[in-house]
């Protein structure tokens, strides 16, 4: 046998040598190609074959097969990504998106889109999150069929939770037959979208080239209409990876922006009587503005009613230093409110009511009986029922299905309109009141932030306090949520730019928090804005690989981490907990602290290839070694400091 | 001064010296107590205060009514009972709070300007 086979190994080789020396290439055609060309004679077989025989691999199959696309589909799909102007995608490379991701860098260049090389799919989520929420528009993030959409799932549904719109591109292999056995099998779905069907607002599996253009398009109009959702395509593998049949037949849709609903005009009428006619009227926002137009507008609003308002800080909404943020006194004025104007607000039920965490749940209304609700919400649109970001019903006494920010200017004229004189005067006596109040929610934030200011390991006031001292001249954007370091930055410093702070999860799931802020960094990539993230320990462990990826993209980015050497939240619940049951007062250390060891989070991003500095104890040295970091951001590069810090 | 007089300044600064260290000793095992106990997650190391929960310094509670409280919380503060909360242990841990020095104040601290400054 082995005889035989060398003289046939020997003989095809011998064609092969002659078959080549007769080639020509013609100009511009490369000699593989121009081999392509050549039919295989009647007498030795082709070169193909010879290849495929002296590889072992040969089948009858193959012989069919010319090897060469010079037309995939996936270029095409590459063109609608440009029609969308989608201008990154944030990818965690797989074999499912091999044609999409080959036609991105060599079809398409690279550039718009871009891929951001990810190490996880919940990274290339969280990235599109982030990013959305700074440049205020989606990008797009790339997912493996199958496993690599699970990765992606919890960062899609905090998007889902946040309203924000993201392009999740998922492979695929419809057509059973194409697929390979084993793995490819394993990483396809008959309804690959199911997976995250109830936290993404749209969502198809094209079965043509025209049948993507049309649902990309409708997908990413869908997505950025209030309320903004991620939406999901599946790129078939057969679509990606088979020439395109007539290019010229293909049509991309052209990108529109759907107009967000205003709210009508007699209801608006009707919030704006109501408002002006109030004594103590209150303004509760959370995801109201859009844009800085839209926290212009709010501070019009507030303006106009001198009516106190209390930001939950999904998004920025109003500025930190003006009078009229009464956000830490927020229990006073619901309280004693009987107007109450929400807008864009989550959970309404919340604003009047409170559930306590005491066995029992018991819950109790913190309005007065006779408080009046007016709420303005685009979630009077749109609902899904399986996943509770509605939160428990609320019937406001006046609600308004439209997109808050559009609703601003009608509502301010309408207010204008229905405040006569004596109104007038009533709103005019409440402004010195509101500066009073002002001021001394500001001064006691000043006191409580001095408590334990020496102490290590290093108060979050402290460590918020620092980072402000070397940012408050630069033009800086806060890319983390405040509330794990007690919100010391909404009560301290001067927020007045909605691009200086981007909300929080959306749907509190752990490992947001580094994704989205690099996210929200390669949107201020080139802007000169300058990101900080102020990472807690836990959050970071979920997904530290994106260090990498900010490090080979060099995208700026201030991490400080808050290092407080636990999944905190978890121990105050597991005090609770054990003390509640009168059991061992000390077990909830048990699964709750980042201990034994402790992590060098300086090391790990220096193996990612981030300049990096910690951990850091000492007050006295924190200053100093943020100044280190900041020069190095803003020499382009990200940076992280390793703080050890007070829990909360 | 007689010698009964200066016996009896040397006995109380011994007791006095003793009632110190005794003093210190119990703020020590009060601080112990207060990170294995889990106050700090709330209230932070050193009382401070924050988002979680007040701030217990300055002006902690005397410690009778600091005790009621932790016995019988308001709140979302779960109950310490005597079984995991001895009163010797409740004393220890008002001791070291009573025994923190004073943070600076606000208007001291460069870092903490007041608005518009």
């Amino acid at each position: 046998m082995e005889t035989n086979n060398s003289g046939r190994r020997g003989f095809l080789k011998g064609a092969l040598a002659a078959s080549a020396a007769t080639m020509v290439a013609a100009p511009g055609e490369s000699a593989a190609q121009a081999a392509a060309k050549v039919p295989a004679s009647a007498s030795g077989p082709s070169s193909r074959t010879v290849a495929a025989e002296t590889m072992g691999s040969h089948s009858a199959h193959d012989d069919e097969l010319t090897g060469h696309v010079h037309n995939p589909g996936s270029d095409f799909m590459v063109d609608v990504f440009k029609a969308a102007k989608i201008d990154y995608v944030a990818v965690m490379t797989a074999s499912s998106n091999r044609g999409l991701q080959e036609s991105i860098v060599n079809y398409g260049g690279n550039k718009a889109p871009e891929m951001i090389v990810c190490c996880h799919e919940e990274a290339a989520a969280g990235f599109a999150h982030g990013y959305a929420k700074m440049a205020g528009k989606p990008m797009a993030c790339m997912v493996h069929a199958n496993v690599g959409l699970q990765h992606a799932s919890m960062a899609i549904y905090n998007a889902w939770c946040d309203r924000v719109p993201m392009m999740v591109i998922a492979g695929n292999t419809a057509d059973a037959t194409k697929r390979r056995p084993g793995v490819e099998w394993m990483h396809t779905a008959v309804d690959q979208a199911v997976m995250v069907r109830d936290f993404v607002k749209f969502d198809d599996a094209p079965a043509s080239l025209q049948h993507y253009a049309e649902s990309f398009m409708r997908a990413r109009s869908i997505a950025t209409t209030p309320p903004m959702e991620p939406v999901l395509i599946v790129a078939d593998g057969e679509l990606q990876e088979s020439p395109i049949e007539d290019r010229q037949a293909l049509r991309i849709p052209k990108r529109v922006d759907v107009s967000p609903p205003e709210g009508d005009a007699r209801a608006v009428a009707q919030a704006a009587e109501m408002l002006a006619g109030a004594k103590n009227p209150v303004i509760v926002v959370d995801r109201a503005a859009r844009s800085q137009e839209g926290v212009e507008l709010l501070v019009k609003l507030a303006e106009a009613l001198n009516a106190p308002v209390i930001d939950l800080h999904a998004r920025m909404n109003f500025p930190t230093t003006h009078y009229l943020n009464q956000s830490s006194l927020r229990r006073k004025y619901i309280g004693a409110a009987d107007v109450i104007l929400a807008l864009e607000v989550d959970d309404l039920w919340a604003v009047a009511n409170t559930v306590s965490d005491t066995p029992g749940r018991p819950s109790k209304g913190l309005v007065k009986p006779d408080a009046r609700i007016v709420s303005i919400s685009a979630n009077y649109l749109y609902a899904k029922s399986n996943f509770g970001d509605l939160q428990r019903y609320q019937a406001a006494d006046l609600p308004i299905a439209a997109d808050a920010q559009a609703t601003l200017p009608s509502l301010i004229e309408a207010i204008a309109h229905a405040t006569s004189a004596a109104r007038g005067s009533v709103i005019a006596a409440r402004k010195q009141p509101m500066q009073a109040a002002f001021a001394a929610m500001r001064a006691a934030a000043r006191n409580s932030a001095a408590l334990g200011w020496d102490a290590s390991p290093i108060s979050t006031a402290r460590l918020c306090q620092e980072i402000w001292a070397q940012i408050r001249n630069e033009k800086w954007a806060l890319v983390s949520q405040p509330q794990f370091e007690s919100f010391w930055a909404h009560r301290l410093w001067d927020i007045t730019e909605y691009q200086q702070f981007i909300g929080h999860a959306g749907g509190y799931g752990i490992g947001y928090g580094l994704p989205a802020a690099a996210g929200a960094a390669l949107a201020c990539k080139g802007t000169g804005r300058i990101p900080v993230n102020i990472q807690p320990d836990g959050d970071f462990l979920m997904v530290p690989s994106v260090l990498w990826t900010l490090a080979h993209h060099e995208i700026p980015l201030l991490t400080i981490m808050h290092n407080n050497r636990a999944w905190h939240q978890e121990t105050m619940h597991l005090v609770r907990m054990s003390s509640r049951r009168e059991r061992d007062p000390e077990s909830w250390r048990h699964g709750t602290l980042i201990e034994a060891p402790y992590v060098d989070y300086a090391l790990v991003a220096k193996g990612m290839g981030v300049w990096a500095e910690g951990p850091i104890s000492d007050p006295a040295l924190l200053g100093p070694a943020i100044g280190r970091a900041l020069a190095v951001v803003k020499r382009g590069l990200p940076a992280l400091l390793d703080v050890v810090t007070q829990p909360r | 001064m007689n010698f009964l007089q200066k016996t009896s300044s040397v006995l109380l600064l011994l007791i006095g010296a003793a009632a110190t260290a005794a003093q210190a000793d119990e703020a020590k095992q009060g601080h112990e107590l207060f990170l294995k106990r889990g106050c700090y997650l709330c209230h932070g190391t050193v009382g401070q205060g924050g988002i979680a929960g007040p701030h217990l310094v300055p002006d902690t509670l005397p410690v009778d009514a600091f005790s009621a409280y932790v016995r019988t919380p308001a709140r979302e503060m779960p109950p310490f009972s005597e079984k995991i909360l001895s009163g010797a242990e409740l004393h220890a841990i008002h001791a070291y709070l009573i025994s923190l020095p004073k943070s600076p104040a606000a208007d001291s601290i460069k870092l903490l300007p007041k608005p518009g400054k």
